[in-house]
């Protein structure tokens, strides 16, 4: 693994309102949390909680229309280049697996001949060596899933965020894709991440962000949100008693 | 009907001979209609690629507008163009008027529309599904567009023949702007337009099956060489 | 294929001296004289014409605006304005050919026992017959309006229709409905989608179609090919333009009859 830059942890996310154009309801509704090195963090709450725009925000692809998002160190371009983001679906460019990786490669100046390494590191962990000159998009939605995070992995980034990751997933392909995540968290990344399943969060988390309403209503250590939530709302929402 | 058979006997004779005056006519329209559809691409796909990816105040009023300049009436920018290129006009000192140069910049007016509102659409489509991912890969918007032009050839060519089409069949911008003058802005649609009004009809409906045919090889070529660069589909 | 003249084509570079552009009408080009007679022009002089064959308005229109060096039509009245204010000098006629009317095979107005337009039109307008007027200003439409005014008849019904459109289109049109129309002789002879159409008045003075040429004014538009314009005049005058113009034949018939010399007017 390439020498890290310095760490751009914690981000710190300080009363964030967010609103699609002005006079629309707020969705993030001052909005404060704290996202530390070294945990796998995950966002739960109900539809509509606010947690995939918590990871826009905090990755850049949305502006907060009020309040601060803070990495630690300059921040700006230089922030942006130690993250990655994996969505729901898959978007891969037409063209072969390994093309995809080094055009992410490529796009952060990397040189052509660390590109190669790179790439083959990520592929392999991600046991898609052998897929590597397939065409990306007649693969499999798993497959293509697992390419999508084969190419942020070999970004290697200090920061993934991952929005719903599994969701169009069967449970086989799921579960490539779990154990996936879990090498790049061994890696050193910091993982955040939004599930519906609960049963996911239990797998994967080292600790929870309970959402309401545009806002963090829990941040706790794993077990003990499973074990004992502090909030009747996340009590409600463990046993199924809210909406989805 | 008799004429159509005496028709089809004329196209199938002009182009077995490669009649000469048949050949300029061809060979002038597909020049100063392909040359325009570069250009109209050049400006086109980019303004098209803007408009989908920037958010801003009366984007939809512009979006709108670009739309119905699709439907430009081809005599009207032939006028318009007659009249900025005439010597008394405010560009007559360019000396450009009855002239291919002219036929250019006419159907380059008439077709940006086509090729930029179309565009548009297929852009808006293909932000919508990687623009996210790529900023988050750390593609500048430029980069990101350049990017989306590679993935959406299939979609943005057929704007682009859809620009072309109309380009090669209008006659009203050439024939004002141009003058169908003999062995020197005459194209396909004048001729046609020519031997109609001179009566001689299975003559004009010949070269106009000859039109036809042209365009068909065009999107033909088009189909062909996109197949060639990139087998397989998705 | 009669689509344009077989003269070699020129270079698109040739010295612009050598070039000069006219303007003219359909009926002028569609007669096919432009094909017969600037070939023997360009062998004399080496000036090669380009023809933007328009209606007589529009023609004036580009001879006015400087888009044209010099202009070939048939309207006298829009002439002399065109020369009284200042577009163009040295008006010269050069030669006339003919109208006639043409109508159904069946005649139903019974024009052909007339003997001059007048009371031609008169019997068609008495028996409301179709007729199809070309309406756009050119100058055989100008033409047509002077024939109706003498006849002391106002075209107005629906069975007066105005094609706003050229000869040939017009002729089509006629040919369809069918209805008598007013064509110049150039124009019929070459025309070939008669149908049930035939000449059915042709021949009286009254329906003589004179052409004049026209030089662009250099004093108004410096940048004109003033040379050219007046070697062209100057041919279409001498003895072998007239010869060239009288040597033009459709279906064996003459149809431009250069004016005689001491009818020619400086």
């Amino acid at each position: 693994m390439t020498e890290r830059s310095a760490t751009i942890l914690p981000l710190e996310l300080e009363n964030v309102r967010w609103q699609v154009s002005a006079q629309a309801p707020f969705r993030l509704d001052g909005l404060s949390l704290q996202l530390a090195l070294g945990s796998r963090t995950v966002l739960l709450g109900p539809n509509g909680a606010g947690k995939t725009l918590t990871l826009r925000v905090a990755h850049g692809l949305l502006e907060p229309t009020e309040g601060t998002v803070r990495w630690k160190g300059p921040g700006g371009p230089a922030a942006a280049l130690q993250q990655a983001m994996v969505f729901q679906r898959p978007v891969l460019l037409r063209r072969s697996v390994t093309a995809n990786l080094s055009y992410a490669l490529a796009l952060r100046g990397i040189s052509a001949e660390a590109r190669q390494t790179r790439l083959a590191h990520a592929l392999e962990g991600a046991g898609l060596t052998h897929l590597a000159a397939r065409s990306a998009r007649t693969l499999s939605v798993g497959q293509q899933q697992r390419v999508a995070l084969a190419r942020a992995w070999a970004l290697e980034p200090q920061v993934l965020f991952l929005d719903e990751p599994t969701a169009s997933l069967d449970p086989g392909a799921a579960q490539a894709v779990e154990s996936t995540i879990q090498s790049i968290a061994s890696g050193g990344t910091k993982i955040v991440m939004t599930t519906h399943d609960l049963g996911q969060a239990r797998r994967l988390a080292d600790d929870i962000v309970f959402l309401q309403a545009g806002r963090v209503t829990e941040h706790t250590p794993a077990a003990e949100f499973f074990e004992s939530p502090r909030s009747a709302e996340a009590r409600a929402f463990l046993k199924g008693d809210l909406f989805w | 009907m008799a004429e159509l058979s005496e028709a089809f006997a004329t196209a199938l004779r002009l182009l077995v001979t490669l009649d000469r005056d048949l050949v300029e006519i061809a060979l002038l329209s597909l020049r100063v209609s392909l040359l325009a559809v570069l250009l109209a691409a050049g400006v086109g796909l980019p303004l098209g690629a803007a408009l989908a990816s920037t958010r801003f105040p009366g984007r939809n009023a512009l979006t709108t507008v670009l739309n119905a300049l699709m439907g430009l009436p081809p005599v009207v920018v032939g006028l318009a163009i007659y009249l900025l290129l005439s010597r008394s006009g405010p560009l007559g000192e360019l000396n450009l008027l009855f002239t291919p140069t002219a036929m250019v910049v006419a159907q380059f007016v008439l077709i940006t529309p086509i090729v930029a509102a179309l565009s548009r659409d297929t852009f808006e489509s293909l932000w919508d599904e990687y623009g996210d991912q790529l900023r988050s890969l750390g593609a500048s918007r430029p980069r990101a567009l350049t990017t989306l032009v590679f993935e959406g050839r299939a979609a943005l060519s057929v704007a682009i023949l859809a620009g072309l089409g109309r380009a090669i069949a209008e006659v009203g911008a050439v024939q004002i702007v141009g003058g169908n003058i003999a062995h020197s802005t005459r194209v396909m649609t004048t001729a046609i337009a020519l031997e109609t009004s001179r009566g001689d009809l299975p003559l004009a409906l010949g070269l106009g099956i000859l039109l036809v045919a042209l365009s068909i090889f065009l999107n033909g070529a088009a189909y062909g060489m996109r197949q060639w660069l990139e087998p397989t589909h998705d | 294929m009669v689509l344009a003249s077989h003269a070699p084509s020129a270079s698109l570079a040739a010295d612009p001296a050598d070039v000069l552009r006219l303007a003219s009408t359909t009926s002028t080009r569609d007669s096919g004289l432009f094909e017969a007679i600037l070939p023997s022009f360009r062998e004399a002089t080496g000036i090669r014409v380009e023809v933007v064959a328009v209606g007589t308005g529009r023609a004036l229109d580009l001879g006015r605006r400087g888009d044209a060096d010099a202009v070939l039509v048939h309207a006298p009245a829009a002439e002399l304005a065109f020369i009284e204010e200042g577009a163009g000098i040295d008006r010269r006629p050069v030669m006339y050919n003919r109208f006639l009317l043409v109508g159904p095979a069946a005649d139903p107005a019974e024009v052909r026992s007339t003997a001059e337009p007048g009371a031609a039109l008169r019997a068609i307008a008495a028996d409301e017959a179709p007729f199809a007027s070309r309406g756009d200003d050119s100058g055989t439409h100008k033409r047509e309006r002077d024939l109706w005014k003498n006849a002391g008849v106002e075209p107005v019904g629906p069975w007066y229709r105005e094609t706003g459109s050229g000869m040939g289109a017009t002729l089509n049109t006629a040919a369809e409905l069918p209805a008598y129309t007013l064509v110049d002789s150039g124009t019929w002879l070459a025309f070939s989608n008669r149908r049930e159409l035939e000449a059915v008045l042709d021949g009286p003075e009254a329906l003589h179609n004179p052409y004049a040429v026209i030089r662009v004014n250099p004093a108004r538009h410096p940048h004109v090919a003033a040379k050219a314009a007046l070697a062209f005049s100057d041919w279409l005058l001498s003895e072998n333009g007239r010869a060239a113009i009288s040597a033009h034949r459709v279906g064996g018939e003459q149809l431009f009859f250069p004016l005689p010399e001491e009818a020619l007017v400086p």
